[in-house]
């Protein structure tokens, strides 16, 4: 009996584990299950050609989802041109660059940079950044989706760095030695060796930090403007926007229970869902097939 | 008019302290959506309830019953250096549709419009677009310009006005700070042009001026009717001219 009592044991550890595996999974099905149940009406108690028209005004039964579709994905974008040289430099800089001393300093500010809160990034940007667009831009307004971008860049950045920060970390020393063996100078190893080996990793920071940009509701609700314009012209960067998380975070308080107006935005709750969910999708895919193509080249 | 309903509980436990008035913000609509689910005792609103609301509210057994509390003038502001002093109620209606998008068409310098507005949950917003927009015509389907940008709270109105010599934007009395050039309004071209103040609201001169309103479940009774009617007193009058409204009497 003695010899059998630690297998209870580890038995009862592994189904409280397997447990709490599952219930992320679980978690995650009754979330969308919830979105569905509130959101699926709106595509039937509204047109899908209101639904997907080029009008947001709910208070008039217009609920034309494309300007807060594009406006998301037009302030995500701007945040990821930004943030991705940005964020990578710097991982590169930590990792293979900084002098030890200089590492130790760097990483705890960098973490300190994530745990800013939001509404506090927001209000600098309302009050510092977008006058400050507005003005170097020569733009009628600074609250722009280049104002959101900037703040999100900035709010993604620790993300980026991190995640970066760990997949060179992952490299291997012996590829360095491989390299620096065969005659390449420093830089030459960072930029042809270590980098296109970690790209997996990059890949998932560049991933995470989409997931942290698109989701953000109140800096991009200060600083954007707000305004449900479709982003058409080739400088729409520089001009407002009103984005999914935001409409969500300012109407939802106020819409009656049941009503049209509180299906749509859940429907555009389920939108900002998919969008995540293809932009995660596709990002696997690219992880996997350059897995791949990596492991087959090491073999050959 | 979260502030005056702040303004209201704050005093109103100083001299009744076993009557605990709690307050939460968010607009009209919030206010009487909470009403409609039952979850205050009192709604404040900037404007009267809608039909559809009402019905709502007695589907759920509700009666929600209005009661004036206090007045307040709609000022447009802009940037201190703009030097446009009057416009008038089609002007502006043009200006917030985008009809109109330079200053220059309406006596300004020659810079674009940036317009600014509050959410569309907030009673000033439905306000502005029933009796400037549309110009009080109940048949008239103008919209805002698609290019309005709606600010979640009154700062981000006035945050902007201070320091963007583009933006017009619009907001209660009680909210428009020193830093904020006010415009005179006139109802129509060739009519007076009017700056908005308690006195110009009580004489009714002054265009854009509308009621408060406080909703209750049913005929108010018991510490309810107590409140109101300290609300509607002096004393209650009293902090809305304080703050910038427009009081009753």
């Amino acid at each position: 009996m003695r010899v059998l009592e630690p297998r209870w044991r580890e038995l009862l550890v592994e189904i409280l584990i397997r447990v709490a595996g599952f219930s992320a999974i679980f978690f995650v099905a009754l979330i969308f299950l919830f979105l569905l149940r509130e959101g699926a009406p709106a595509f039937w108690e509204t047109s899908l050609g209101n639904l997907f028209g080029q009008r947001w005004y709910p208070n008039e039964g217009l609920f034309g989802t494309w300007p807060l579709i594009l406006g998301s994905l037009l302030v995500t974008a701007g945040a990821l041109i930004i943030a991705l040289p940005l964020g990578l430099a710097t991982a590169v800089f930590v990792r293979e660059l900084a002098p030890d001393w200089l590492r130790e300093i760097l990483k705890p500010l960098i973490e300190v940079l994530a745990g800013i809160p939001s509404v506090v990034l927001g209000f600098l940007g309302m009050v510092a950044v977008a006058p400050l667009v507005r003005q170097a831009l020569d733009v009628p307004t600074g609250l722009t989706a280049f104002a959101g971008s900037l703040m999100l860049a900035y709010m993604s950045l620790p993300t980026i760095i991190s995640v970066a920060e760990d997949a060179i970390d992952a490299v291997p020393k012996s590829y360095r030695d491989g390299a620096l063996a065969l005659g390449a100078t420093h830089w030459q190893t960072i930029w042809r060796v270590v980098l296109p080996a970690s790209r997996s990793g990059v890949i998932i920071a560049v991933m995470l930090g989409i997931g942290r940009a698109i989701g953000e509701t109140m800096t991009v609700m200060m600083v954007t403007g707000n305004a449900a314009r479709i982003p058409h012209e080739w400088n729409a960067l520089f001009m407002p926007v009103r984005t999914m998380t935001a409409t969500i975070a300012a109407e939802m308080g106020e819409v009656a229970q049941g009503s049209t107006h509180y299906h749509v935005l859940f429907a555009v709750g389920i939108l900002l869902f998919v969008v995540t969910f293809l932009i995660n999708a596709i990002a696997s895919a690219v992880i996997i097939k350059g897995s791949s193509r990596r492991g087959g080249r090491l073999m050959g | 008019m979260v502030n005056l309903a702040l303004a209201w509980a704050e005093a109103y436990g100083q001299i009744q302290p076993e009557v605990q008035v709690a307050v939460t913000g968010g607009g009209s609509g919030t206010g009487i959506a909470a009403l409609i689910n039952g979850t205050v005792d009192m709604a404040n609103a900037s404007r009267s309830i809608k039909e559809e609301e009402r019905a709502q509210a007695e589907a759920n057994g509700v009666e929600p019953v209005e009661h004036v509390a206090a007045r307040d003038a709609i000022a447009i502001v802009v940037h201190p250096g703009n030097p446009a002093n009057g416009l008038t109620i089609p002007q502006l209606s043009d200006i917030f549709s985008g009809k109109i998008t330079n200053w220059r068409e309406v006596g300004g310098e020659d810079r674009p419009i940036v317009l600014l507005s509050r959410e569309s949950n907030s009673g000033t917003h439905v306000f502005f677009l029933e009796n400037v927009v549309r110009q009080g015509r109940k048949d008239d389907k103008t919209l805002f310009s698609p290019d309005t940008l709606l600010m979640p709270s009154s700062e981000g109105i006035s945050a902007e006005v201070r320091q963007n010599p583009n933006a017009i934007g619009y907001d209660g009395l009680g909210y428009v700070t020193p830093d904020q050039k006010v415009v005179a309004v006139a109802s129509a071209a060739g009519e007076p042009y009017v700056l908005p103040t308690v006195e110009t609201v009580k004489d009714g001169s002054y265009p854009i001026a509308r009621e408060l309103y406080i909703y209750t479940v049913g005929e108010p009774r018991g510490a309810i009717r107590d409140y109101l009617d300290w609300i509607l007193g002096p004393e209650g009058q009293a902090i809305v001219q304080a703050l910038g409204f427009v009081p009753l009497q």
